[in-house]
């Protein structure tokens, strides 16, 4: 979509809004001076658009849930782990895999930026870059899972990651019951990025 | 700094507001913003810990009230002048006047390596460090003027040492071109009542280099 949307407005510059007319005189400035090759950008952008996602993430919690031997490996060096399925990189250099176990639950945060597991999620939400998120999940953490339709009972300890060096967190969910026997793939297919923050529970 | 990007713990920014099958970018100036400050961080000559001291620079009433890619418009442009890769003018204008520094752009087949490379920001140093897993330690009480990595919401409290991740490169230095700097790193975990005084039996975890911390 915002592929379409680039091409779009490269062919009708009068209707882009002011900022967008300045992050293209912008880059018009940055190749005409030899800085950037406009062709890496779309790279760059078709990378994250298309490559590096969540679905990488969902692959690691759906091998952590049916092979005991790399789930143990992802809670002593998750960085090794998750490198042995392919997904290194920028904003992964030190992951940590988070447990959530039937007493505790897991939420990751980066109060003072938007830190996030690229390699494994992509690039982050809107809400997760927001204020409200960055401001209210380390104070008021199960008001903003309510919101996120995550109603913890109290006796559930609620455990907030906040992001403030290059350790990188992933939400390991609990498996949910009836997926006895599910393959890893049909397993991958319902654990949504959401869950793998912390703001969400995997349903079968 | 204590700027407004440091806003743990803040009130009044009403309701997270998640959207449905959001896409990766939502306005095609977004995704060349990305772009532009990935490639051109790639020659830039600045670190990360700039990058984010940059951003953090913004008069703190536009920070709040501009979108996450602004932030980062604004931190690219005072990036491009501080390493001296664009005049004042030259931003300004977006018309190149002045010599550009000669360097090799990222090519288009050097994207996938370059974002999937395994890097590390742990240094060797050869020395101890302090604090051991179990030990109780106490935040302490700063308010530099420059980057830092110690939101204040958890300045002055006390927490319990969760894991020693050793030496990293020290953002406090790294932001300022002061060298890499590299401190022992942890994770320091926190009761949220002890922060909040709220009762809450929820924990809070931050990674917080050994300059942040004392033993209490």
């Amino acid at each position: 979509m915002a592929h379409d949307g680039h091409h779009h407005d490269h062919e009708e510059g009068s209707e882009l809004s002011p900022i967008a007319l300045r992050v293209k005189a912008l880059e018009s400035l940055l190749v005409e001076k030899g800085y950037v090759d406009p062709r890496a950008l779309d790279v760059l952008i078709d990378t994250y658009e298309t490559k590096i996602g969540p679905r990488n993430g969902a692959r690691v919690v759906a091998k952590a849930w049916t092979d005991p031997a790399f789930a143990d490996w992802l809670k002593r060096d998750a960085t090794a782990a998750i490198a042995s399925l392919g997904y290194t990189g920028r904003q992964g250099e030190h992951m940590v895999a988070l447990f959530n176990t039937p007493d505790t639950h897991n939420m990751v945060v980066c109060t003072l930026c938007s830190c996030y597991p690229w390699p494994v999620l992509g690039l982050p939400p809107v809400w997760y870059k927001s204020m409200p998120y960055r401001s209210r999940a380390v104070i008021e953490p199960r008001e903003v899972l309510k919101e996120f339709g995550v109603d913890l009972p109290d006796a559930k300890q609620v455990q907030v990651w906040d992001s403030t060096a290059e350790l990188r967190y992933l939400v390991i969910p609990e498996r949910p019951a009836g997926t006895d026997g599910w393959s890893e793939e049909q397993l991958a297919e319902i654990v949504t990025r959401n869950a793998m923050i912390g703001t969400g529970l995997v349903t079968a | 700094m204590n700027g407004a990007h440091d806003c743990g713990g803040m009130m009044g920014f009403g309701p997270v507001v998640a959207e449905a099958n959001e896409p990766v970018f939502h306005e095609a100036w977004e995704a060349r913003m990305f772009a532009l400050m990935s490639a051109v961080g790639d020659v830039g000559g600045w670190t990360l810990d700039e990058d984010r001291a940059a951003c953090e620079a913004m008069e703190p009433g536009h920070y709040i009230t501009s979108s996450y890619y602004e932030h980062w418009l604004s931190g690219l442009e005072r990036l491009l002048q501080t390493h001296g890769l664009a005049s004042a003018e030259e931003i300004a204008s977006c018309i190149a006047s002045a010599p550009s520094r000669p360097v090799t752009p990222t090519a288009a087949d050097a994207v996938w390596p370059a974002v999937t490379a395994a890097g590390s920001y742990e240094r060797r140093t050869g020395g101890q460090p302090l604090f051991r897993p179990g030990d109780r330690v106490r935040t302490r009480h700063l308010n530099p003027a420059h980057h830092t990595r110690l939101p204040r919401y958890l300045r002055g409290h006390e927490g319990e040492i969760l894991a020693c991740h050793g030496a990293h490169v020290f953002p406090d230095s790294n932001s300022r071109g002061l060298g890499e700097d590299p401190r022992f790193l942890y994770t320091v975990r926190f009761r949220a009542s002890d922060i909040w005084g709220n009762g809450a039996p929820d924990l809070i975890h931050a990674d917080l280099w050994e300059p942040y911390l004392e033993a209490c």
